[in-house]
């Protein structure tokens, strides 16, 4: 058989999600500017794991990318979902809270550092219970500490999603990029329904998570910026566009009134219809940027 | 699951303001009062059940979408309020903490709980990196989500040295089913591994807490006993206000050097490496 070949765009599209967390963060930088540092070679565990039975990673599952994104100074923190899902311990979390605080330290010297954070996390790591917490909250305040001055780029590209604490280190972020794979949410399916009950939340009920969770309905209601292709290119592009945008003249988290009359005006006499929402909240989202 | 959960929230709130109605316009979960503290005026801010809410998985005491915005919204009227005074002018902010956890709902999933948990933490935040002192009292349970949207921000925290106190990531159950282990096996290793502990006493050699408080019956508060945690609260305040405005104090702090190491060794390589070219 002699037909024209077709191959469409998606089979030649070299895939983000199917990268790993390093690669992923490579993939963001301008060529030949970026190193790793806190390295698996710096071989800094968890010290905590051992102690438990369970085999401690060299990074932790956590990567920090320095180098330039866009011609701008940038860092990229990765987590890796494929140990430990993604959780944030005290070493993992340590990393983002030190690489956000030194970009901070230079932008307030007049070097304004972008912060790229790809986000693959269940929450925290419950073998480290307290200080995964802990992490959290000082995440938080550091990525707030650097919004300041220069934007905090979430990146949420799946297949992990983005639960538990490090859902709000996205809602808090300048810009946040999602890809249809995409999942974010404070509460995963399977904790509502154990907490909650089958009747609050089916967790076999794939369409409704992705209904509720998914990238398309959160960049579709305006609590996330942009939708993407799962392309390594076209991600690398919203980064950067992201990069050249700034930091946005409000952050979402500071417009509570507009947020406050939306949650005000919800029919929570029976569950949310997501379609809907989305519709409702639409309207609003141009004007909170 | 303890049923008491924000019946000792709620008599501190009391007993440190006088007053425990929640303001109009505020969800009933949410006590937001001004009262004096030493020699000046302070937010006091609080969550209790409320098991009228519109939203039913809040109504056991959980921190939700409009009790994360309402305290959001006082506490970003109290930025504004204070945005022209010098530091030491800027009014304190006390979280009073006992929470559950976070909502466990589809309604709140549907409507970005996550989004309004961090609009809550960012004000907290906010307020602290403003200069505002912000001053979190446990006054018995502090889990998970709920923690970090209420409290988890303060420039100094404050527990009491009892049994009834629970600072954790996740409750006893839910724990030990998902790392597969007996809750009996949990609790041993609580007690060989800091950070998995439920006891408030293991919680302190984290670093984390400015000071343990003592109270012979958190729940129902006596005159001295308020006394005291309004000392320890002024105490905190001027602690904050000489100290800087981020979270730094937590991992210098004297315990952390013995029980962050990991933290403290990852700061020290990652700041060596930062080279900028």
């Amino acid at each position: 058989m002699n037909a024209p070949t077709f191959i469409p765009a998606f089979v030649k599209r070299k895939s983000f999600i199917e990268l790993d967390a390093r690669s992923r963060a490579q993939s963001l930088f301008d060529e030949g500017t970026w190193r790793e540092l806190v390295g698996p070679f710096d071989r800094i565990e968890s010290p905590w794991l051992a102690k438990q039975g369970i085999a401690p990673q060299s990074d932790d599952g956590c990567v920090v990318i320095k180098g330039k994104i866009g011609g701008s100074p940038a860092v990229a923190i990765a987590f890796e979902g494929a140990f430990q899902g993604g959780s944030v311990g005290e070493v993992s979390g340590a990393k983002m809270t030190a690489a956000l605080d030194l970009a901070t330290r230079d932008s307030e010297a007049g070097k304004p550092t972008v912060a790229v954070l790809l986000l693959e996390t269940g929450g925290v790591r419950l073998q480290e219970a307290n200080l995964g917490l802990a992490a959290v909250a000082e995440i938080i305040s550091s990525a707030l500490a650097l919004r300041q001055h220069a934007p905090v780029i979430t990146i949420v590209a799946g297949t992990v999603g983005c639960f538990g604490g490090m859902s709000l280190v996205a809602g808090l972020s300048s810009y946040t990029i999602m890809t249809r794979e995409a999942r974010l949410g404070l509460n995963g399916p399977e904790v509502i329904e154990q907490e909650s009950g089958i009747d609050e939340f089916d967790s076999s009920d794939r369409a409704l998570i992705w209904a509720i969770h998914g990238g398309e309905q959160r960049v579709g209601m305006g609590l996330a910026d942009l939708l993407v292709d799962d392309d390594a290119g076209k991600i690398a592009a919203a980064v950067r566009d992201c990069v050249y945008k700034g930091v946005p003249q409000k952050h979402r988290t500071e417009q509570v009134e507009l947020y406050r009359a939306h949650i005000a005006a919800l029919d929570t006499s029976s569950q949310i219809e997501p379609a809907t929402l989305r519709q409702q909240w639409a309207d609003s989202k141009r004007g909170v940027r | 699951m303890n049923e008491q959960v924000g019946l000792r929230g709620r008599a501190w709130f009391k007993a440190l303001t006088g007053s425990d109605t929640p303001n109009d316009g505020d969800p009933n979960s949410v006590l937001a009062t001004t009262a004096p503290v030493w020699n000046e005026s302070a937010l006091f801010l609080c969550v209790v059940p409320d098991k009228d809410s519109r939203f039913p998985c809040v109504r056991d005491g959980q921190v939700g979408l409009e009790e994360a915005f309402a305290l959001a919204a006082h506490i970003r009227a109290v930025i504004a309020e204070d945005r022209d005074k010098p530091r030491e002018a800027k009014r304190p902010i006390i979280a009073i903490v006992d929470v559950k956890s976070q909502a466990y709902g589809r309604r709140e999933e549907t409507a970005g709980i996550f989004f309004a948990a961090a609009a809550s933490a960012d004000a907290y935040a906010s307020a602290r990196m403003a200069g505002h002192p912000v001053i979190s009292l446990i006054a018995g349970q502090a889990f998970s989500g709920g923690f970090l949207t209420h409290g988890y921000q303060a420039n100094r925290i404050l527990a009491f040295d009892d049994a009834g106190i629970v600072i954790h990531a996740m409750h006893k159950e839910a724990a030990a089913r998902i790392t597969r282990r007996p809750v009996a096996e949990l609790e041993k290793l609580g007690h060989e591994i800091a950070p998995m502990s439920y006891d408030v006493r293991d919680y302190a050699k984290l670093g984390l807490l400015f000071k343990l408080l003592h109270a012979a019956d958190p729940q129902h508060p006596a005159s001295n006993e308020v006394a005291e945690v309004r000392n320890a609260i002024t105490e905190a305040i001027a602690d904050a206000r000489k100290g800087k405005l981020d979270l730094s104090n937590r991992w210098e702090s004297d315990a952390a050097k013995t029980t962050r190491k990991g933290t403290l060794a990852v700061r020290a390589a990652l700041e060596a490496q930062w080279i900028n070219e």
